[in-house]
């Protein structure tokens, strides 16, 4: 299934219609200990670009955007009861939600995972 | 994630509580501390705060918060304004000082350290600081360390109410370390020799004999253990540094765990839990106020602390709060009883001791009483909290005789 990436450090792993999103290796990093994670609820409607979840650390309160548009399916409900999964699995276990796609078209343009690595090293 | 101004990664929608003082300093460049490159060099991931590059954290605010809470971490606190005070009368020093702090510095013992305050002419909170009278055989009669974001402010007023023969030095080629934690005092005994027998609040000079240096320590700290501030030369604490760090006792930490540690241990942040808009009295910092200095005054906003202190309280108070569940209440959120909003939050986060979010809060007196039980807005959403004693983590200080 392909994986891209997003500059603001999400992953998004595409099946057929459906998406899911959270955050990078290098983000957790950023962030340190997580502490709590809000993520949208079946149904809600994202719209690219628009607020989608809330990762605290210990240190701050972090919004995630939604990097593309669509209507969720499933959020992970596992990030409740061990938000510290976002430490540990950033880029499996601690997923934070799946969605339809509204357009594919708004996938072009993002980076694959050797993109994204090289981004990565030169920030 | 989202996008910031500088489209930085992950920014905050309160960024780390302390930072907002910072905004004025904005538009200059952040300034470089003595140990920049040893932070760096002990992978410190470097933030701007109150004008400088200073470390946020090392391997992880929860693991050096937990460090200093069972061993002794090494926190940089270089960015603090360090200031002597001298005149040729030593009692004219004291008395010039009292005119600003109400602290009862006459009868201060050389070697004892207060905490005290700068107050306006309202009462209101210019800054917090700690003082300290020197020994009588010293150049200068009184040692001050006040707040980085603050320093430049607090200079200026002093320098402004001071008569002109007080001699007031800025230390600024002086760094200052924190080293705190229940090992900290074995760990210094063994660089400089003596430290261990100073009680919580007492100070001296002692030579670091394997850097052939003189250096000041207080048992002082901000994180609510047992622990200690070293004023060294810039050029030697490079070195001092590394002797600390060679002990496997001793980690750096970073404003991170600072800040984690601070607000476990009840103790307020300038610029947050104290500014001018507040005073110490509604603070719960009365005993800030020396008895002493009650009735005779003579100190720039007496007045309007006292009128605070007869009249049985004031409108608001500080107080702790304890939160239910894993999401924290930042800075600003509203505190509400029912439907009143009676309060705002001024510092809050996770507490990794707990294992659950703290909060401190300035708040309407009726609601202040231990046990209240009252709900903070975070998102739209009314999270139950509890008005709970500080400190919420027991302090751990050295009190001699205790």
């Amino acid at each position: 299934m392909p994986r891209y990436f997003t500059e603001e450090h999400e992953w998004i792993e595409v099946d057929g219609d459906t998406a899911t999103i959270g955050i990078t290796d290098y983000a957790q990093e950023q962030l340190g200990d997580v502490v709590f994670v809000e993520v949208p609820g079946e149904g809600t409607e994202l719209a690219k670009g628009k607020e989608a979840a809330v990762v605290e650390s210990v240190k701050a309160a972090s919004d995630v955007y939604a990097p593309i548009s669509g209507t969720v399916t499933e959020g992970n409900s596992a990030l409740e009861e061990d938000p510290a999964l976002v430490n540990t699995s950033p880029e499996e276990d601690g997923w934070f939600f799946k969605l339809t796609v509204a357009d594919a078209g708004e996938l072009e343009g993002l980076m694959n995972e050797a993109a994204y690595r090289a981004f990565c090293e030169g920030l | 994630m989202a996008k910031g101004p500088e489209n930085r990664v992950l920014p905050s929608r309160a960024d780390l509580s302390m930072t907002d003082t910072e905004d004025e300093f904005e538009n200059l460049p952040a300034e470089q501390l003595p140990l920049d490159s040893w932070h760096r060099d002990h992978g410190a991931r470097m933030v701007e705060f109150a004008g400088y590059e200073m470390p946020i954290q090392y391997e992880g605010i929860v693991a050096e918060h937990e460090w200093t809470r069972t061993r002794a971490s090494l926190f940089d606190v270089s960015h603090m304004g360090q200031l002597m005070f001298a005149a040729a009368d030593p009692g004219a020093c004291a008395a010039a000082l009292e005119a600003l702090l109400p602290a009862d510095l006459a009868h201060l013992k050389p070697r004892r350290v207060r905490y005290s305050m700068l107050l306006n002419e309202t009462g209101g909170v210019l800054d917090d600081l700690m003082v300290t009278r020197l020994p009588d055989d010293s150049d200068a009669q009184f040692y001050m360390v006040v707040n980085g974001a603050t320093k430049w402010d607090d200079i200026a007023h002093l320098r402004e109410h001071l008569p002109d023969d007080i001699t007031m030095t800025h230390l600024d080629d002086w760094a200052l370390l924190a080293l705190q934690g229940p090992e900290a005092a074995a760990a210094l005994e063994a660089l400089a020799p003596g430290v261990s027998d100073l009680g919580f609040m007492q100070a001296g000079s002692f030579e670091w004999a394997g850097g052939k240096a003189s250096i000041w320590i207080s048992r002082t700290g901000y994180s609510g253990e047992d622990g200690f501030e070293i004023s060294i030369a810039a050029d030697r604490v490079v070195a001092f540094a590394d002797a600390l760090v060679a002990d496997e006792r001793v980690k750096p930490a970073g404003l991170g765990a600072r800040d984690s540690l601070r607000l476990e241990a009840g103790l307020p942040l300038y610029g947050h839990d104290l500014t001018e808009e507040t005073d110490p009295v509604s603070a719960g910092l009365a005993f800030a106020l020396s008895k002493s200095r009650h009735e005779a005054g003579g100190y720039m906003g007496h007045a309007a602390c006292m009128v605070r202190l007869e009249d049985g309280g004031t409108a608001q108070r500080r107080v702790g709060l304890a939160l239910e569940g894993r999401l924290p209440a930042r800075e600003g959120a509203q505190v509400f009883a029912g439907d009143a909003l009676v309060g705002t939050v001024t510092s809050g986060g996770f507490s990794p001791t707990l294992g659950h979010p703290i909060a401190m809060a300035t708040i309407e007196t009726e609601y202040a009483g231990n046990g209240t039980a009252l709900e903070l807005e975070v998102r739209g959403k009314r999270l139950p909290a509890t008005v709970v004693p500080m400190p919420f983590v027991p302090h751990r200080y050295h009190r001699k005789g205790a």
